[in-house]
């Protein structure tokens, strides 16, 4: 067996963070390809070519109707038995942004689908991201606490600070009970707070998440959706105000996260 | 059958949309509506079952978490308009807008397995609760939740269905126009009944072509001409010939001038002759070397007239097309940032002033700002610099730059059409939209534009262009195809006449996919439809583009060929429809030669009492329009997509400091990198367009040497928006600015690459025609070696020594400082070309020793602005004396504070490196001002030591950020 770490980017009409999240990859050693979900479609057994499927940023299908709903409805239509089969598999997901959306969108996050056996389970949209509560599509800088219980965010500090560009970011649950399993089984990986790590009033928290929520894993910690882009603070001088800084080093917060997944696939999946 | 599906915010959800225009309600002065519910509808036409309906409702139209819905048989809904307080209006898309959502509607609803979909229009409904009139209404309507160019209140729900469009279908009729015996007054009739906007003498050139050739022109024939040569397309203005007459010191100089554009800006291109520029002036965009593999191009166009009209559309089709701009230059290029650059009339304009048919000022902005956000970040292009000016003046006429910038390797930058390649389109499909769209811009608008050119407006979609963005990058990479031109103004007129200038083309009008039947040849020939490209193709590679093109779901059609017979043949159900002759249709045009006149202004110097204590002078010019933060648009575009970013708009401790020029590194993990800079500056023009050009190139100099550039790498664009260059005073004006870009572009040795004109901006209501100012932006791009030895402007540590470089004199012409007193003054700012090219070479070297913690330029509001800016963004005071600052003039604080003289920067050097930086200016003015403090205090001593400014950075910032925090 190939010893390389295989990362398939799904592309879509809309996508555009796709050559960012290649390269974020590539530069930790993985093989990467940008596919269509028209070729996967074609082609569902393509997916099994692959450890970790990337679903990037953008407007896919434009946010028409809401924001990850086109394609989220496209991969359980389309893929759900190939899906399931992937996590099943012990593969791992990342979606950003537009990826987040469609992860929850499609139900995939927060979860539990390899476990679930029919498909409407797999469908089941427990939590969603609506519209930000100010109304408008904000680019801005956030403090992020995180945790490490999701194989995505190891070793990171304890506050990453990472830029929002989104429209439709406001995390909700469907109801309470929902919100306290995520807490109680530790998936919410990402939350929003003051550059002290406090509590975040607006624009720290940039959409008014419940619970000042960004990202959240699944109960496996393999599968990860984040609103934030980690890719955009890849490089040191990506930072906003790196120019205040004595030294320079090479990577920003962001680096750690793609590394993170590559090392996961070359020492569970590889054996490396 | 119609499905009606109304979808609601469950309760105690909050609907964030439906509170936006709410505040946009009250804005408008309108207290009386209490609360306001957004009802979203989608009506589904198709052979589906009401189970079937109630699926896609339910899983794929609804957010189950957030929204409810309630379905119905469109033929038997019916609704009451009001309701005790409760208003019910209902706004849907005009028959023939594009539904911006249809298309992938359709494509979600087939995914779940319903075929039978055939058509999806939505509409949205608006609750509105409170005791209204119905004039409140329709104000409301009018204002806030409709324009009518593309929107109208659904009075009668039983009308619906059926697209109006689609049953407009016209039987074939080739028209013939009655040319060869028309009298001067039916030639002006002719031009003037078909929007050629033509004159008498082009009329009569065309006139005399038929002659000759003993027949009439077809309409279409004769469309095509007007395109080709409108102003907008052809430039006639700037490569005419001029008559201009000029007054200096009292003395009265005539010349002749022989193509403008030639005679300043290109020639000073060519005299600098630089290596690295690629290609220059012949292709959509300028072309300069970036690294060993690739090239960056650069195009900056203007949108004006059709965001007047609809602004959120026209801004939006505005983006679209210069980044097809990008697309089309050479084989095409990967777009890599946008710039936009806005003129509006003040926001807080009363409505009273506001002229009949035009929009206010406000929600010129709000739409605008809408559509450039909308564009830029669905396609995934960084929107990296801007600027944003107010005045009066643009009531009628507001102004909108868009720029583009890409990426292309090295090989990609040559194209040539082949005898017998195909001509295929690609993109979207062609409708009855923009019609008329370049002639349209080359005449004034007038109250009455709005419905007589309402064809010329249309709203985008960024989705259907970057999917030809994906597919066409592709086929460039395989070298599927040998030349490629964007469909823009003139739609397909334009884009194959061009192509084809040197050969010859044939073109089947009825192949060309439409969006709708019943499209006669000449709509089809001249839409201006978005999103579509044409391509020059071998035969050879045919089916493999082709493929390319499929696999991204982007349709692509073989439309005719490319000929050698030196004509341009259209045919329509196998009837010859146009036949011309390339040569006259591309040299025939008459060379125009207009009269232009200059006179020095006669406005005076000012008087204003000096004032000991300026700190509230301060506080104003921070809180001016064209000063303040412009924050709340700059956050609304996505500025950092493709993750190249590494100087951002937006600066400083808090991430809200001006950033001077934008740099990013557009190569994942490679430092070269590209700063972005805009100087424009429309009151020094106001005065003298001469040195308000050489300013403006000044300005965006500075602001890429700020950031760390060099001047020896940065190319420029010009581009101007004039008034009606028929009148001899406006033109005049043109000419000086003309003139000052040759002179600031050879002083400098930095060489334009592109540019564009857009004239005719004047609004002409009843006898009177207000022209905006005569505006020219000037665009830069430098290319940065190492973007990690980049700097920023915010104040970085106490303790820093300030410098100001540069010599400051008493030229508060056009100021901020004299705006705040109504007065515009003489003294326009002027440059000293070898002091400042000195300066910007020993910046430049000062910033590769790293000796530099922060620089910024000095512009508009002077020093105190420059110096409150890199104060409250680096959350630092500082404590200057005015009495260091080199200056000559007559000594007064406000002067030094407020005076706009170019070729200026304050800087931050921290003591250690005071020596090694001195040492390098020693041959330039500089002056040791003071020292940066970390008490937040802000203070400066003016010349007599006393102290004039003395407030906080907080203070300073708030007044800087009021104005436009929405």
């Amino acid at each position: 067996m190939s010893k390389i770490v295989k990362v398939i980017v799904l592309r879509t009409a809309g996508t555009n963070c796709d050559e960012e999240t290649a390269s974020a990859f590539r530069n930790f050693g993985a093989s990467v390809e940008k596919v269509h979900i028209q070729q996967i479609i074609k082609k569902k057994s393509i997916l099994k070519d692959y450890h970790i499927l990337a679903i990037p940023g953008g407007f896919t299908y434009g946010d028409d109707i809401e924001s990850g709903r086109i394609l989220a409805n496209e991969l359980t239509q389309h893929l759900s038995s190939e899906l399931k089969t992937f996590i099943k598999d012990g593969k791992l997901i990342i979606g950003i942004c537009n990826g987040f959306q469609v992860l929850v969108k499609s139900g995939i996050l927060p979860g539990n689908c390899a476990q679930k056996e029919n498909n409407r389970d797999l469908f089941n949209e427990e939590v969603t991201l609506a519209f930000n509560d100010s109304g408008k599509f904000e680019d801005r800088w956030t403090y992020l606490k995180s945790n490490n219980k999701c194989v995505w965010t190891k070793n990171l500090p304890k506050i990453v600070y990472f830029p929002v560009a989104h429209a439709e970011g406001k995390f909700i649950t469907r109801n309470k009970t929902i919100l306290s399993r995520l807490k109680n089984s530790g998936q919410i990986v990402f939350q929003y707070c003051s550059q002290d790590g406090n509590v975040p009033a607006y624009p720290q928290n940039p959409n008014g998440s419940q619970d000042n929520i960004a990202g959240i894993t699944d109960d496996t910690g393999r599968i990860l959706g984040l609103m934030p882009h980690p890719e955009r603070h890849f490089f040191s001088y990506h930072h906003p105000f790196w120019t205040r800084f004595k030294h320079l080093e090479k990577y920003g917060d962001g680096a750690k996260i793609f590394e993170n997944g590559v090392n996961y696939v070359k020492k569970e999946l590889l054996g490396s | 059958m119609i499905w009606r599906i109304e979808i609601k915010h469950k309760k105690g959800i909050f609907d964030s949309f439906a509170a936006g225009i709410h505040k946009d309600i009250i804005d408008l002065g309108i207290k009386s509506v209490r609360d306001l519910e957004v009802v979203q509808i989608y009506n589904l036409e198709g052979r589906l079952t009401k189970e079937q309906a109630s699926t896609v409702a339910a899983e794929l139209l609804i957010n189950p978490l957030t929204q409810t819905y309630a379905i119905y048989a469109q033929n038997k809904y019916q609704t009451k308009k009001t309701i005790a307080d409760i208003h019910l209006v209902e706004i849907a898309f005009n028959p023939g807008v594009m539904d911006p959502v249809e298309e992938s509607t359709i494509k979600a609803i087939k995914d779940l397995g319903i075929g039978e979909i055939a058509a999806v229009h939505t509409a949205k409904q608006y609750f509105l609760y409170g005791k209204l009139s119905r004039h409140t209404i329709e104000k409301i309507i009018e204002k806030v939740l409709s324009n009518k160019l593309i929107q109208h209140e659904v009075v009668d729900h039983t009308l619906l269905g059926g697209d109006q469009e689609k049953k407009n279908s016209a039987h074939f009729n080739l028209i013939v126009v009655d040319l060869n015996d028309a009298s001067q007054a039916r030639l002006l009739e002719i031009s003037q009944q078909g929007q050629l906007f033509l004159n008498l003498d082009e009329m009569k050139t065309i006139q005399a072509h038929f002659r000759k050739l003993g027949r009439n022109p077809t309409d279409c024939e004769l469309e095509t001409i007007a395109q080709t040569w409108s102003e907008h397309c052809y430039h006639k203005t700037f490569r005419g010939n001029i008559r201009f007459e000029s007054y200096e010191n009292g003395k009265k100089k005539e010349e002749v001038i022989n193509n403008l554009l030639k005679s300043t800006i290109v020639k000073a291109t060519y005299e600098i002759n630089k290596p690295w520029c690629v290609s220059v002036f012949h292709d959509n965009a300028g072309v300069i070397e970036f690294d060993e593999q690739d090239n960056i191009c650069f195009k900056v166009e203007t949108h004006n007239h059709p965001s007047a009209l609809e602004p959120f559309g026209g801004a939006n089709t505005g983006i679209g097309g210069v980044i097809r701009d990008t697309l089309g230059t050479g084989l095409g290029a990967k777009p890599i940032c946008c710039t936009d650059v806005f003129c509006f009339a003040p926001p807080d304009m009363p409505e009273k002033d506001v002229p009949p048919g035009s929009l206010h000022p406000k929600r010129v902005m709000k739409g605008v700002v809408s559509g450039v956000k909308d564009y830029g970040n669905k396609m995934g292009i960084p929107t990296v610099n801007g600027a944003i000016l107010f005045d009066r003046r643009f009531v009628g006429n507001p102004l909108v730059y868009c720029g583009n910038v890409g990426i292309m390797p090295k090989d990609k930058v040559e194209k040539k059409v082949y005898n017998k390649d195909l001509i295929v389109v690609v993109g979207g499909k062609t409708g009855r939209d923009g019609i008329h769209g370049a002639t349209f811009s080359s005449g004034e608008l007038t109250s009455e534009s709005e419905v007589v050119s309402s064809g010329a407006v249309q709203i985008g979609n960024p989705i259907q262009e970057k999917k030809v963005q994906d597919a066409l990058l592709k086929a460039r990479d395989r070298g599927l195809y040998s030349a490629i031109t964007d469909c823009g103004a003139g739609g397909l007129s334009s884009a194959i006449g061009e192509m084809g200038a040197e050969l010859g083309a044939r073109v089947d009008l009825d192949k060309v996919p439409l969006k709708y039947d019943g499209l006669m040849y000449m709509e089809i020939w001249i839409s201006e439809s978005q999103e579509r490209m044409v391509l020059s193709v071998p035969q050879k590679h045919i089916d493999q583009l082709l493929d390319v093109f499929a696999q991204e779901n982007v349709e692509a059609t073989v439309i005719g060929e490319f000929t050698s017979t030196g004509k341009l043949e259209l045919y329509f159900h196998n009837c010859q429809v146009c036949s011309l002759d390339m040569s006259f249709l591309h040299d025939g045009i008459l060379r125009l030669t207009k009269s232009a006149v200059w006179k020095p202004s006669k406005e005076k110097e000012p008087r204003l009492e000096p004032k000991q204590n300026l700190t509230k002078t301060l506080l104003q010019a921070l809180g001016h329009y064209n000063v303040c933060s412009k924050e709340w648009v700059i956050r609304q575009y996505d500025h950092e997509v493709q993750g190249t970013s590494v100087i951002k708009p937006l600066v400083g401790v808090h991430c809200d400091g001006p950033s001077d020029a934008s740099v990013i590194a557009p190569k994942f993990g490679n430092v070269k990198g590209i700063a972005i800079a805009n100087g424009i500056n429309f009151r020094y023009g106001l005065i003298d367009p001469y040195w308000m050009a050489i300013s403006n190139i000044d300005e965006a100099l500075r602001q890429i040497v700020a950031v760390g550039g060099s001047i020896e790498r940065i190319a420029i664009l010009d581009n101007f928006c004039w008034g009606n260059p028929d009148k001899p005073d406006r033109l005049g004006g043109l000419v000086r600015a003309a003139q000052g870009c040759y002179q600031a572009a050879v002083s400098f040795q930095v060489p334009f690459i592109s540019g564009k004109d857009s004239l005719y901006n004047e609004y002409t209501q009843g006898k009177e025609s207000i022209a905006i100012p005569g505006t020219l932006l000037i665009s830069a791009i430098g290319i940065v070696e190492d973007v990690r030895k980049t700097l920023t402007m915010d104040f970085k540590s106490a303790g820093n020594l300030i410098y100001c470089v540069g010599l400051t004199k008493d030229e508060l012409g056009g100021s901020i400082y004299y705006d705040l007193y109504n007065c515009l003054g003489k003294s326009v700012p002027v440059v000293d070309f070898p002091a400042a090219v000195k300066i910007f070479k020993k910046l430049h070297q000062a910033v590769q020793g790293g000796y530099i913690a922060a620089m910024h330029d000095v512009s508009e509001g002077g020093i105190g602005v420059a110096l409150a800016e890199m104060a409250f963004s680096g959350d630092l005071g500082v404590n200057v004396n005015l009495s260091r600052v080199p200056y000559q003039g007559k000594k007064r604080d406000d002067y030094i504070l407020f005076s706009e003289s170019n070729t200026r920067f304050i800087v931050e050097i921290p003591k250690e490196y005071q020596d090694s930086f001195e040492t390098i200016m020693q041959d330039v003015l500089f002056g040791l001002i003071g020292e940066v403090t970390d008490n937040a205090h802000f203070i400066i001593h003016g010349v007599t030591q006393d102290v004039c400014i003395k407030t906080t950075i907080t203070k300073l910032k708030d007044s800087w950020q009021k104005p436009l925090r929405w």
